[in-house]
């Protein structure tokens, strides 16, 4: 049963609600309207079903058990809304933003309602300004874990699309690789390239780092068991695309790719391939256009 | 007592690992594999691995033990049909069997050994 501090917020509430919700709408567009990504007529029914979640949520439980049953429905309600802004863009602030420009709006009538009563005008106030607290804190927590699960889903996406293994000639893989090399990456890179070489039966693999902006001792770690495992399976590895930089990085760490066949470009790793599976490049006509880009080392193969 | 079988094809042999190993089959195994070498005049030896789900290091040491064996009687050893699980195993384990050659069948690991007979046999003198 709501005592009285909750009559008296649930009365008030009744008997303004069309200018609370009036005054409401107005600070809300103020602060959103610059950046455009909420209709009115959205923000309107978003604030009306706030209101009268809140007044039933008053007339059923207590004012201080927000984690009750009683309050589930405006919880959820929260979440939904929270959930959404968070999908749109909107910052931490602009959505726990919706709770907070109610303040105004509602102590405006508590205010004149109980402008003779120190005592009760301060407690009212009191009671409703930590329940807004809380709610707004509440959509805070539900924005914060929304972006979490947005974090942790990419870096999932990544993961499986950053290891592509492409079969660039009938027996040979290549395998770019882009980013950061750490351990869970390369046991993915491994597992993939490995199911690869089953599946295609390929006798080469190329792996290029092109795309890896560091090589440390670790990554390189991590590069030569992959080519011991692509070994295992009866696959040699050529690494390709080995810029300046890391080749001289490569040097002075001490690393030793000795066993390894290296190729500074994709190109040349290729061309080796081919070679190796008796293949070869051969040029069928002269080419057409002034802007030949073909490179003369391929057609020498 | 059960031993892994032997099977002569061409100038190679075939080792289809099938049972889990211990010691005394791995000792029986290098002995039956070196006597039969010998006797066959084998190139070649092809260790069939596939149908292993583990593979420890017990193992990986005996496959690199009897590749060692068959180079000193001038057979080439090609372990074949490694799963990639299992090769992720060994690499993880600083196992990656060096010395040894590898395939990733049957068929291919017979085409390696063909291969570099063939190359052998053109530089060297006819027998």
């Amino acid at each position: 049963m709501p005592d009285t501090l909750s009559k008296d917020v649930i009365e008030l509430l009744r008997r303004h609600e069309a200018a609370i919700l009036d005054e409401w709408m107005r600070e809300q567009m103020a602060d959103v309207r610059r950046s455009r990504l909420i209709e009115e007529t959205e923000m309107r029914t978003q604030s009306k079903e706030f209101l009268v979640l809140l007044r039933k949520a008053l007339e059923r439980g207590a004012i201080d058990d927000l984690d009750g049953r009683d309050w589930e429905e405006l919880r959820h309600m929260l979440a939904d809304l929270s959930a959404s802004r968070a999908k749109r863009g909107l910052t931490t602030s602009q959505t726990a933003a919706f709770v907070f420009s109610i303040k105004r709006s509602i102590f405006d009538r508590v205010r004149q309602q109980w402008a003779g009563d120190a005592e009760r005008l301060t407690s009212v106030t009191w009671a409703i300004d930590t329940l807004l607290d809380r709610f707004g804190l509440y959509m805070t927590e539900v924005y914060q874990k929304g972006r979490e699960e947005v974090i942790s889903r990419q870096q999932q996406e990544m993961l499986e699309l950053s290891t592509p293994v492409v079969e660039l000639w009938e027996g040979i893989l290549a395998l770019p690789l882009i980013g950061t090399l750490d351990s869970a990456r390369t046991q993915v890179v491994m597992e993939s390239l490995l199911q690869r070489i089953v599946e295609t039966g390929a006798a080469i693999a190329i792996i290029d780092i092109t795309g890896v902006a560091t090589v440390d001792t670790l990554v390189a770690q991590h590069l030569l068991k992959t080519v011991a495992a692509a070994r295992l399976m009866g696959a040699d590895c050529i690494i390709s695309g080995i810029r300046p930089q890391i080749a001289q990085t490569i040097v002075h760490l001490g690393v030793d790719l000795q066993d390894v066949i290296t190729k500074a470009t994709l190109a040349d790793a290729f061309g080796i391939a081919l070679t190796r599976a008796g293949l070869g490049v051969r040029r069928l006509s002269a080419p057409t256009g002034t802007s030949v880009r073909a490179p003369g080392r391929t057609e020498a193969r | 007592m059960d031993r892994i079988p032997i099977l002569k094809m061409g100038h190679s042999l075939l080792v289809s690992i099938q049972v889990d190993m211990h010691d005394r089959l791995a000792l029986t195994l290098q002995d039956d594999l070196t006597q039969k070498i010998v006797a066959t005049r084998a190139r070649g030896v092809l260790i069939d691995i596939s149908s292993l789900e583990v593979v420890d290091s017990f193992i990986g040491r005996m496959l690199v033990n009897i590749a060692a064996m068959a180079r000193v009687l001038d057979a080439k050893t090609v372990v074949v049909g490694m799963r990639p699980a299992v090769a992720i195993t060994l690499v993880e384990l600083g196992l990656s069997l060096t010395g040894v050659r590898t395939a990733l069948n049957v068929e291919l690991g017979m085409r390696l050994i063909s291969d570099a007979d063939k190359s052998e046999q053109g530089a060297g003198h006819e027998p």
